[in-house]
Order: structure tokens, then sequence, then C-alpha cells
């Protein structure tokens, strides 16, 4: 099979579609002329033209409305935000329009828009360019968040959200998986959101992640495989809905589970699933769950500060080998 | 003197104005006294001469938007008085099915995209609104609607700047009332015109009498022509003046007796009354037979709200997916 780069199948599935439908656009901050902040939309202004492929000034708030009131109104857009901490500014066009205008309609104002761009932390940029927004977003009624973690599983889920899905969609990249290659078939195909994924099967001890956290989870696993331990890997792929059926059928055989995510820690995804594991579970957990998050501070700047406050592998293994009772 | 519109205009002007009227103060009404509507409620009494105008100025098919004071533009656009009364009561029969309340009246099959409640959101969504009219092509010019407190909002800045950059077909109207709850906008900006706003962006602006519907008209026609052949946006600052307090609970400290009843003397139900008169349009007894007919409307609209059903419990997580797959984790 071809392998591409993460980028290129987040652009094959924006063009794809777009090839299909007239409704589709995007807009965004440097995504035509420049052809993409990170290079994900190189290309498209040549194949689609200045109406289909917008270039907007630095206006966040202003360019968001535009196209929730656009997809209030017949359109099926997609905005790109070069970076998910500068939605922050767009939050009240999300947050109070998108995701309620169904329910304050009575179900008349649908609003089909996709929303994309580069979220958590990518090296050492600082407090403000590194929040993984994830948690936030899942949070909200009437949206649905996802997070991929590999070029193929973007390709169909992106494909997905701006084809079938009437709700609004909250599609989380990451800087630092731009440039990762993965197989990708020629061959058209869609993955429906709120189907998690199991990468690796295993016995022992369920872990739990989603986007580039999913590297340190594979990366620990491998590493405990050294050791004996058979882990079983679990790749979220859509945040909201959760599809917590999958990690539940693996505890049960398991009986044991780590999350893994870049979440900060308050009322995270791994709180999330915590609370539903124990509910549905409770009878099946041999440990109590653990997680491994964000450092619950903003991301400083210092080469070890930064690698200090995301998860790694070191101490994933650590962890695992916590709820495994492993004799140090 | 003969008139610049026709019979029938002033007819339809003064039944519409009525309507709005009535229907208000038997809301108020059956808020205060009945306590059958509760929540925040914002009347738009005295406004009305901007909704009669902009009626006449636009096409069915122009998308309307507004902020939370909308029982007037949904009953302008075409929104049956017992769904609007209903939804006040929070009945299923609502024109959101009970699920917006005062500040977010929806009637989609009318061309009325709500009733707002962030101030200043719909600035922005409603540029939103036009830009999809441009992009599909339609000869729709969308009206947008705001108070002169969220002329103060970023939005408006950001929503103005993308629509002249664009050549949106959208009219920006802001009801400049005097006051945003109770602080009036000398004390919100250096720049108390707010049609000058326009200039940073070199949109094209106008001030008109809010309190006349003629002028609401020939401003608003203005500039629907200009936005239908492709030229772009407008600012129109509608001067007016709500005879009611901000909401329903606002004791209105921060003005005078004397100067609402100073507005009340321009009523612009009143005008239109005297030019219908003046020029033999109809009789005195016309009149009382419309008046007649709208406090029937009314009132059967209240009749329909009391009678009309509350939403099914089972209402409470429907509409807020479409996506009918989603599976809710009640507990």
């Amino acid at each position: 099979m071809r392998t591409i780069a993460f980028r290129e199948a987040l652009r094959e599935a924006m063009s794809e579609e777009m090839r299909r439908d007239e409704r589709v656009f995007l807009m965004g901050e440097e995504v035509a002329e420049y052809n993409g902040a990170y290079k994900v939309s190189q290309g498209m202004l040549a194949e689609f033209g200045p109406k289909r492929v917008i270039d907007t000034p630095i206006a966040e708030l202003g360019f968001t409305a535009v196209g929730v009131g656009a997809a209030q109104n017949g359109l099926r857009p997609i905005v790109e935000f070069m970076t998910w901490n500068f939605a922050v500014l767009a939050l009240d066009q999300i947050l109070n329009t998108a995701s309620k205008m169904l329910a304050m309609s009575g179900g008349q104002i649908s609003c089909p828009i996709v929303f994309r761009g580069g979220n958590g932390s990518a090296g050492q940029l600082g407090a403000q360019h590194s929040t993984a927004f994830e948690s936030l977003y899942a949070n909200i009624p009437g949206i649905k968040v996802v997070s991929p973690s590999n070029p193929y599983d973007a390709k169909g889920l992106l494909k997905q959200a701006i084809r079938y899905e009437e709700d609004p969609v909250m599609f989380m990249e990451s800087e630092v998986l731009y440039g990762e290659k993965g197989e990708v078939p020629e061959d058209e195909y869609y993955i429906p959101l709120g189907k998690a994924d199991v990468k690796k099967q295993g016995r022992d001890v369920t872990i739990v992640s989603f986007n580039k956290m999913m590297k340190v989870a594979l990366s620990a696993a491998a590493e405990l495989e050294k050791e004996g331990v058979s882990a079983e890997v679990i790749d979220l792929r859509t945040i909201k809905p959760l599809d917590w059926h999958t990690i539940l059928e693996s505890v049960k055989k398991t009986n044991r589970l780590v999350i893994v995510e870049e979440q900060w820690p308050f009322a995270s995804i791994s709180s999330e699933i915590t609370y539903r594991i124990q509910k549905e579970g409770f009878d099946y957990l041999d440990a109590p769950i653990r997680r491994i998050t964000s450092a619950d501070a903003p991301m400083h700047y210092a080469p070890n500060l930064a690698a200090l406050a995301i998860p790694d592998v070191a101490r994933t293994v650590k962890l695992v080998k916590d709820v495994m009772y492993t004799k140090k | 003197m003969p008139t610049k519109f026709s019979k029938e205009t002033y007819l339809y002007w003064y039944e519409l104005m009525q309507l709005i009227r009535q229907f208000e103060l038997k809301a108020e009404e059956m808020y205060k006294m009945a306590g059958k509507i509760r929540g925040f409620f914002h009347a738009y009494v005295g406004q009305e001469a901007i909704a009669a105008g902009c009626m006449t100025a636009t096409q069915h098919e122009d998308p309307f938007i507004t902020g939370y004071r909308d029982h007037g533009w949904a009953l302008a656009k075409g929104t049956p008085p017992n769904a609007c009364m209903a939804e006040l009561y929070g009945k299923a029969t609502g024109c959101a099915k009970g699920k917006g309340g005062s500040m977010h009246f929806f009637d989609v099959s009318n061309h009325f995209y709500g009733g707002h409640g962030i101030v200043g959101a719909q600035i922005g969504t409603g540029t939103g609104l036009a830009f999809a009219e441009q992009y599909k092509g339609t000869n729709n010019v969308v009206l947008c609607f705001f108070g002169d407190g969220a002329a103060r909002q970023g939005i408006l800045h950001e929503s103005f700047n993308l629509a002249m950059l664009w050549k949106l077909p959208i009219v920006y109207i802001c009801e400049n009332n005097n006051y945003a709850m109770g602080t009036s906008v000398e004390r919100t900006s250096n720049v108390i015109d707010i049609y000058k706003l326009a200039d940073a962006y070199e949109m094209p602006a106008d001030m008109i009498d809010g309190m006349t519907a003629e002028a609401v008209h020939d401003g608003v026609a203005r500039a629907v022509k200009r936005a239908r052949e492709g030229g772009g946006p407008t600012l129109i600052e509608m001067k007016t003046y709500r005879y009611k307090g901000h909401s329903i609970s606002d004791p209105q400290k921060y003005r005078s007796k004397e100067e609402v009843e100073e507005y009340k003397s321009q009523d612009p139900i009143q005008k239109v009354l005297h030019t219908i008169l003046e020029n033999n349009f109809a009789t005195q007894a016309d009149l009382d037979a419309i008046d007649a007919k709208i406090a029937g409307i009314v009132e059967e609209s209240v009749k329909f709200a009391e009678e009309s059903p509350w939403p099914d419990d089972s209402e409470v997580l429907k509409d807020v997916y479409v996506d009918q797959t989603i599976v809710f984790d009640e507990d």
C-alpha cells in the first residue's frame, strides 16, 4: 500500500469531498495563497479557486461566525484554525451559537460545519500555543470531537465529518504529526465517528490514548512486551461520542486500565472514562484506574520543563507496572 | 398632498404595528399578572416602525436575524401569533417547540433566523448567512439587527471588515433605542453616532428616524438595492426608543418619565394613523375594525398557548444532535 503524510491525508479528504459537493469550502488564515501555515491545504487554491479556498484576515471570531452562519444557511464549511489555541477567541460562536442552535430553534436550524487545526503541544512553543482542548469541547452538548493519531484514521474520519455529519465537528490534529507517514489506500473509504480502534491486542492491561499520545502508548506497550507484559492499546479516535464500550470489553479481559492523554487533569477525558468504567465495569477491575495527563500548569518554555509537562514512555511504563503490582 | 406610499402600504403598516404592540402588551400582562410567562422578556413596544418599514423594503426570502428583542421580528416575518405566544409560554406548539423562549424565536420557513441571546453575536452569524447567499448566487439580502449596546462588541468590527472585504449582501441595522440596558449611548463610547463606525471600513452608512415607517422604508430600500446589485453592506443607525424597560424586570431609574413621554408623543403608530385618516385611506370605523380583529388574534393566541401541551419529557434530549444514533449517558 502507498504511504503518505498526515497532512496529505487531510488534504485528500478535503479535496475529495470538495470535488463531490459544491457546498463544501475551506476558510481560514493562510489556507489559500500561502498554501497553508502547515501546508495541509497545499495546491487547493490552484484546484478550487478563491471562491472555495478562502484566506481570511486574523479574525477568528469573525470568520468562525461567518462559517457558522453559512452552515445554518445551506453550506458545509471547513474552517481551519492555525491552532486550536486561537479558536478560544471564537468560542462564543462555537459554544453559544453552533452547538446550541439546533436545540434553541426546536430542531429547525442545524450547523453542519467542521472546525480543524493543530492542537496540543508541539515542542517549546510556550504556554499560549500548547493547550490540548479535547476535554473542553467534549464537555459541550451538541458537538462532536475527533482526535486522530495517524494518516489513515485522519483521512477516513475527516471525510466522514465533512460528508455525513450534520452536527458541528471539532477535528483536532497535531502540528508534530503533519509530517508523519502512514499507509493510506488509494481507494475511497470513510470511518464512522464514535468508534475506538484496538491498535494492539493484549492480555494483561489496557492502555487508552488518542492523537499524538498514541505514540507514547504504543512505545510503552512495546517496552512492556519485552518484559513480558502484554498491553492492549486502544486509540479513541473520536472523543465525543466516546466509545466506552470498546474500553469496557478490553477491561473485561485485562482487568486493568491506564489512560494516557495530553489534557490537563481536571475534568479531562480520563476523568470521564474513569467514571464510566468504574460504573459499568466495577467488578472487572483488579486495580484502580490510573492516568497520566499533562501537568496541571500552563506549559513552560524550558526544554526540561516542557518534556516533564506531557506524558512520556518511561512514566507510562511505570504506571502500568503500578497497576500490575509488579515488584520493582 | 399626495402621499409617497400607497393606501395599502399604510394600512399594512398600521395593522402590523398594532399586531406587534398589542401582542407585546398582552404578553406582558400574561407575564406580570398571570405568571404564565417566565425568563427574560424584552418588549419591542415603541420600535414598531422599524419592523414595518423593513418589511415593505424587503422580500419574503430575505433572511432576518436579530438579538433577544425578537418577538416583533418573528411576527413581522409572518410567524403566526399563536406560535409566538405558545413559545413564550414554553409550549410544544411554540415557534421553537417551547425550547427557545422569549429570546430565541425561530421560524426558518419564514426566513427568520432568530432570536440570539449573546449581545452582538448575531452580527457575525448574520454575516455568515449573507456569505451563504452570495456563495449560492441567490438574489437575497440579509437584514441583521442589533442594539446600541451590541455596537460596542468586537464582533461588529470583524464582521464589518469581512462584509466589506467580500461585499456581502447584508444590511446592518442598529436599533439605537439609546440605552444598553441601563447605560446610555453617551456612557459607552467616545463615538456616539453609531453609524460612523462604518467609516473605518469605508462602508456606506446612514442615520434614519426609526420612529417613522416612511423613513425606515426609504433608508432600508436604498441599502437593500445596493446589496442586491452587488454593492455590498450598509450600516443604518435607526434612532428609536423603547417605551418599556430593557426587560420586564427593569425599574428604569436611568431615565425620566418626561423623557419617555416625549418619545411617546412621536409614536410611530399614531403617525401612520394620522396619515391614514388625513388622506381618507380608511375611516375611524375601518381602523376600529382592524383593532378589533387584532384584539381577537391576540386573545386567540393566549387561548391557544393556554390549551397547548407542554413539550413531552422525552424532548429533553432531543434536538441536541441531528445524528439520531447518539446514545446519551444519562448517569
